[in-house]
């Protein structure tokens, strides 16, 4: 079952989906499409300029994405932008300021550093379905209950802080959901969450339309 | 709390989706798309394709398949079947596969999981592995090419390997269980979780309720996957995911 939607956009406004190599284009835009959403794809800080808000995906390492993000000199202007930018997975993680995988500086626009789970507490990578804790009141959870599960693959996570919309708890409390001024981040796959995740994506979309 | 997933598998020859005991009889069984969507409704937590096409025009067919899962099913899904090349494995993540998981190939060619995972990150890279009990002892042996041919590898050393060149989950077939319903090979399995620090999905054996909670509670197993009992409906995945939950394992309870 699809959450469908006649073309939600009313005014033209427009997303743009970053493409670089280490974002998972398919899954993402499958999911906008299935949303009715209005976007495009973003290699260039010209493209991006185009855009209304902007949604951020990662897959892989932190530091070839970071490396990718460079290339294009997409790094700095998302550094500079004042629209609405939503990260997922690693997209989420670069927004921080450093991570230890592969001594990676990130975006830094959320302070915070990302640390490795303990493999010697745990199986690692945090991999399948959690909840969330200590959710704050946001739109990004409009209409999704408390109990929602989410589908979560990652080996890094940023150490729970103001900046948690909401936490997931694995190992140890860390950052499930982030916000700070325009930057958003989620560290779940909200493209491969189901019904509830494919809302995360819809109160984006709405907050940007 | 992290959730024990429930995996159905879905066996695809040509685009579609067969059924059969033992691959013997296979029969058509509809399309792989319709399926895997009422698993999804029904509460599966992830997916998992596995091509078992022999013609040349194999790859073509799954690529294609792989484009229209991913337009319409908003869970995970891994592809497998035949995968040899880190090109291939490109091109079926591209079109929208989450994971591909490599049996044969990596065994052959071990440096794959590590090329495969440095491309693409260990989480998109299941080490399916097929074992088979060595008679009158406690080790198991890998065997390839659809559990026909014994490797000679002793199976804990290989998930122990596959583990350190950066596979980032393993799908252990016990070769003994597969097809008999008689449960799965918990002594294998405990041996493995115990032995590895990536998760496990348990597969090979399934044949009641019971059987697969016992595999998370006793095992300690990550998630289960299995085939025929879903495809039958002997087991319908929120009866599954009820009854573990009542036993307290957490499961993902969706409406």
């Amino acid at each position: 079952m699809f959450i469908r939607n006649d073309k939600i956009n009313l005014d033209n406004r427009m997303i743009a989906l970053i493409k670089y190599r280490a974002g998972n284009i398919a899954s993402v835009s499958n999911a906008l499409d299935r949303l009715g959403a209005e976007y495009f794809l973003a290699e260039t800080p010209e493209q991006l300029d185009k855009a209304d808000g902007i949604i951020f995906p990662g897959v892989g390492h932190a530091g070839s994405a970071m490396e990718s993000l460079k290339e294009n000199g997409i790094d700095e202007w998302l550094i500079n932008t004042n629209k609405p930018v939503l990260g997922i997975c690693v997209g989420m993680q670069l927004l921080f300021e450093s991570s230890t995988e592969g001594n990676t500086q990130g975006l830094g626009v959320i302070p915070g550093a990302l640390q490795k789970f303990d493999s010697s507490v745990e199986k690692v990578p945090h991999m399948g379905w959690n909840t969330l804790s200590d959710r704050t009141d946001h739109f990004l959870f409009d209409g999704i209950d408390e109990d929602e599960h989410f589908y979560f693959v990652h080996s890094y996570y940023a150490p729970s802080s103001e900046y948690a919309l909401a936490n997931c708890n694995y190992i140890t409390d860390f950052i499930a959901v982030t916000a700070r001024d325009n930057y958003l981040g989620v560290q779940f796959h909200p493209e491969k969450s189901g019904e509830a995740g494919a809302k995360v994506l819809k109160n984006f979309l709405d907050s940007v339309y | 709390m992290l959730t024990k997933r429930i995996i159905p598998c879905l066996d695809i020859k040509d685009g579609r989706t067969v059924k059969g005991v033992n691959f013997l009889e296979l029969r058509d069984a509809g399309d792989p798309v319709e399926l895997a969507q009422r698993y999804s409704d029904e509460g599966a937590d992830e997916l998992v394709f596995l091509d078992i096409t022999a013609t040349l025009e194999k790859r073509k067919t799954l690529v294609e398949l792989v484009t229209r899962i991913a337009k319409h099913i908003n869970i995970p899904f891994t592809v497998g079947g035949g995968i040899k090349t880190v090109d291939e494995i490109e091109e079926l993540l591209k079109a929208g596969a989450d994971k591909v998981s490599l049996n044969s190939s990596i065994v052959k060619n071990p440096d794959l999981i590590n090329e495969a995972s440095d491309a693409f990150g260990a989480q998109a890279i299941v080490a399916a592995v097929d074992a088979k009990k060595n008679a009158g002892s406690s080790t198991w042996n890998v065997y390839i090419k659809g559990g026909t041919e014994d490797t000679g590898m002793d199976a804990l050393e290989w998930m122990k390997e596959v583990e350190r060149r950066g596979a980032g989950e393993i799908l252990l077939t016990s070769m003994d269980r597969d097809g008999t319903k008689s449960g799965f090979d918990l002594e294998l399995l405990k041996l493995v979780n115990s032995i590895v620090k990536i998760p496990v999905i348990a597969s090979g054996g399934a044949g009641t309720i019971k059987h697969c909670i016992d595999a998370v509670q006793q095992a300690d197993s990550d998630a289960i996957l299995a085939a025929s009992i879903f495809h039958f409906k002997e087991i319908e995945i929120s009866d599954l995911k009820a009854q573990m939950a009542e036993n307290g394992l957490p499961v993902r309870i969706t409406a």
